[in-house]
C-alpha cells in the first residue's frame, strides 16, 4: 500500500495535513479498511482544546468502535459536519471529504514526532 | 460433553498454558481491595431441612392482606394467558443468546416489547429491558452526561427514594447529583419546586447535563412535565421523565412533552408484585440519542434473500466490544418479563389498558372519599391519578395496628421519606381496578377505629 506523500501520520493510523497555523486531522485508508463500513463518527466541539494522544472522538464501524486521538495538541476550529449524515465517506474519501477536525495548533514544529509516508508504510506492511 | 466442574488437572492444565501459577494471577488487575472475599455463609444442610426452613421463612410472607399499598409496584388483574405462556420453557432466560440471530423468535419478542413501548412511550427507541425501573432510571441519568459531557444531574424529589439512591450509588464514581426540593405548600404541594428548578439551572458555573422528574411523581401528584422539560432544554440540559406505563393510556406519554428519555417500571404490565422482583426497567429515548442509550437493541431488517429478520443492533456500544468505553456495564436484559409485558399489552388491547387506568383512577376518587367520610383528609390539594397521601395522626402505628386488622395500609411515608417532617405522619394508599369497593368501604371503617384505638396508647409506637 502507498500512502499519500505530502501527510503526516501517526502508528494510530491518523494522518494529518498542515496548512498554515491549522492541521486536518482524518484517519488513513488502512485503518478505514481495517474497520469495515463505517456508520458513525463523534466528533468534538468546536472550540475543544485537545491534548496529544488524548482521545478526541470516536468512530464506529458495524463491528468495532475506536477511539480518536489528538495526533498533534490543539484548539478544534472546525468539525466535518458532512460526517453526521455521511460517515461511508471516511470509507470512500479517506484523505478528501472523509477529513475530520481542523486544529489550530501553535507550532508547526509539533508535527516533527509524527511519522512520514515511507515510516507509516512500513508499520502498515509490518501489520 | 460432560457438563461438571473442573478438576484440579484441569486448572494446572490451564494455568501452564497461561503461564501462570495461580487462578489469583488472573485478577491481578483488580485492586485488592475490590476483590470477593470469603462469605460468612452457615454450613451445608440436608434439602429436606432446608427445603423446611425456607417454607416456613416464605410463610411469613402475609398474602391475605387486603392491600392499599402501591408506591412503585402495584396489583393488577393480568390475563390468565400471561402467566401460561411465560410457563413455556423455550422463554426461559434473561439473556439474549450470544449467537442472536440463530434465535429469531426470542428476538422477535424484545423487538415487539420494544414497538410496544415506543408506541406508548411515543419515543423512538426502546431498549431490550434493563433489571428495574431504579436500573433504568441511572441509566438514563448517565445518559444525560454522556450526551452533554456534563457532570451535575438534577433529580426531583418526587421520584422513587429507591430510584434516587439507586442513582446515587451510580454517579459515585465522580458525577454531580442535586435533589430538587419539592414545594412544601399551597396548591402545587408535593411537587417539584419549579423556582428551585430554575435558581439550581441557573448556575452557569456548574451545568446541567440532565433533569430527572416522575410522573405520577412518588406522593401520586400529576407533574408539570411540559414545564420541567421546557426549564431543562432552556439550560441545554436533557429532560428525563420517570412514568408508569399503566398511566400513560390516559396522560400524556413523555414523547409528547418533550422527554429527551423515558424510564419506569414495567411491573404493572402483567407482572405480579413480588417481594424484590425480579421487575422490569423501561427505558427509551429520542433517535438523537440512540448511541447513547444502553443494552440490547433488536431491529428489523432483511435477510440475503429478502425475507423479514430480526437482528441485534448497535452492538457497538456493548462492553464486548467497547470494553470499559461501553455506554453500560450491563447488557444483561430482563426478555421474560418483557415478553410477560408484551403478552399482557396485546393481550389487554389499548382500550383495555384505558380502563385499567381509568378505573384505577375511579376506584382512588372512591377511596378518597370514603377516607375523607371518616375524618382522613388528603395530604396535598394537586391532582392525582390513583394513589395519593393521607394525613393521619400516628399513621406508624395505625399501619401497624391496621395489619392486625388484615389490611396492608399503604405506605408509612415517614419510613420511605424520614428527612422530609411534612411527611411525619401520612400514608400513601393506592387503588387499582382490583380495589373492591366492599375493601374501600371495610378499609375506611377500620382505619378510624385503629386512628381511635391508637389515641389511648402510650407514645402510640407499640402495641
Amino acid at each position: 500500500m502507498t500512502v499519500p506523500t505530502d501527510l503526516r501520520y501517526t502508528p494510530d493510523h491518523e494522518w494529518v495535513r498542515l496548512d498554515g497555523d491549522e492541521v486536518t486531522v482524518g484517519i488513513t485508508q488502512y485503518a478505514a479498511d481495517q474497520l469495515g463500513d463505517i456508520v458513525f463518527v463523534e466528533l468534538p466541539d468546536v472550540g475543544r482544546s485537545l491534548e496529544r494522544g488524548k482521545p478526541f472522538g470516536v468512530v464506529e464501524s458495524v463491528k468495532a468502535v475506536s477511539d480518536l486521538f489528538a495526533p498533534v495538541p490543539g484548539a478544534v476550529t472546525a468539525v466535518n459536519e458532512a460526517l453526521a449524515s455521511g460517515p461511508e465517506l471516511v470509507n470512500s474519501d479517506p484523505y478528501g471529504e472523509g477529513w475530520m477536525i481542523r486544529l489550530s495548533v501553535a507550532d508547526g514544529a509539533e508535527l516533527d514526532d509524527l511519522l512520514d509516508a515511507s515510516a507509516y508504510d512500513a508499520i502498515v506492511a509490518a501489520g | 460433553m460432560p457438563y461438571g466442574p473442573h478438576t484440579d488437572d484441569d486448572r494446572t492444565r490451564m494455568l501452564t498454558a497461561l503461564g501462570l501459577s495461580s487462578v489469583d494471577e488472573l485478577f491481578d488487575d483488580i485492586p485488592e481491595a475490590l476483590r470477593a472475599f470469603p462469605l460468612d455463609l452457615p454450613p451445608p444442610e440436608p434439602e429436606q431441612e432446608l427445603a423446611a426452613r425456607l417454607r416456613s421463612l416464605a410463610a411469613r410472607n402475609r398474602t391475605d392482606l387486603v392491600s392499599f399499598l402501591g408506591a412503585g409496584v402495584y396489583r393488577h388483574w393480568s390475563p390468565p394467558a400471561v402467566d401460561q405462556l411465560l410457563l413455556r420453557g423455550e422463554w426461559y432466560t434473561a439473556y439474549t443468546p450470544y449467537q442472536p440471530e440463530v434465535s429469531q423468535g426470542t428476538l422477535q419478542s424484545i423487538y415487539e416489547y420494544q414497538s410496544l413501548m415506543a408506541e406508548l412511550l411515543d419515543m423512538d427507541i426502546v431498549s431490550a429491558s434493563h433489571y428495574d425501573g431504579a436500573a433504568a432510571t441511572a441509566e438514563a441519568a448517565l445518559m444525560t452526561c454522556r450526551a452533554t459531557r456534563r457532570d451535575r444531574v438534577l433529580i426531583s424529589r418526587g421520584v422513587h427514594p429507591h430510584y434516587r439512591d439507586t442513582v446515587a450509588t451510580y454517579f459515585k464514581g465522580g458525577l454531580e447529583l442535586d435533589e430538587i426540593p419539592l414545594v412544601t405548600d399551597g396548591e402545587a404541594a408535593g411537587t417539584t419546586d419549579m423556582a428551585a428548578l430554575e435558581a439550581m439551572l441557573a448556575d452557569t458555573d456548574r451545568p446541567v447535563a440532565g433533569v430527572v422528574a416522575a410522573n405520577p411523581d412518588f406522593l401520586g401528584l400529576l407533574e408539570p412535565m411540559p414545564r420541567i422539560a421546557g426549564l431543562a432544554h432552556d439550560a441545554g440540559a436533557l429532560f428525563v421523565a420517570v412514568v408508569e406505563p399503566v398511566s400513560l393510556a390516559v396522560l400524556a406519554p413523555p414523547g409528547s412533552y418533550g422527554a429527551d428519555i423515558a424510564a419506569g417500571e414495567g411491573q404493572p404490565l402483567g407482572i405480579a408484585p413480588q417481594y424484590g422482583g425480579p421487575y422490569l426497567g423501561i427505558l427509551a429515548s429520542t433517535e438523537a440519542l440512540v448511541r447513547q442509550i444502553p443494552g440490547r437493541l433488536v431491529g428489523m431488517t432483511r435477510d440475503l434473500d429478502g425475507q423479514r429478520a430480526f437482528v441485534m443492533t448497535l452492538r457497538a456500544r456493548e462492553q464486548d466490544i467497547r470494553r470499559d468505553k461501553a455506554a453500560s456495564n450491563i447488557c444483561t436484559n430482563q426478555a421474560l418479563l418483557a415478553l410477560a409485558a408484551s403478552i399482557y399489552l396485546a393481550t389487554i388491547g389499548p382500550h383495555g389498558l384505558r380502563d385499567v387506568a381509568a378505573i384505577g383512577a375511579a376506584r382512588a376518587a372512591e377511596l378518597e372519599s370514603a377516607l375523607a367520610g371518616v375524618g382522613i383528609r388528603r395530604l396535598h390539594p394537586g391532582p392525582y391519578l390513583n394513589e395519593f397521601a393521607v394525613e393521619v395522626p400516628r399513621a406508624l402505628a395505625v399501619h401497624r395496628r391496621l395489619l392486625g386488622a388484615g389490611f396492608l395500609a399503604g405506605l408509612a411515608l415517614a419510613e420511605a421519606e424520614p428527612a422530609d417532617p411534612t411527611l411525619a405522619d401520612a400514608l400513601l394508599v393506592c387503588a387499582t381496578e382490583v380495589t373492591t369497593s366492599d375493601e374501600i368501604a371495610r378499609f375506611a371503617r377500620a382505619i378510624a377505629d385503629a386512628v381511635a384505638e391508637t389515641a389511648g396508647v402510650a407514645g402510640g409506637t407499640r402495641r
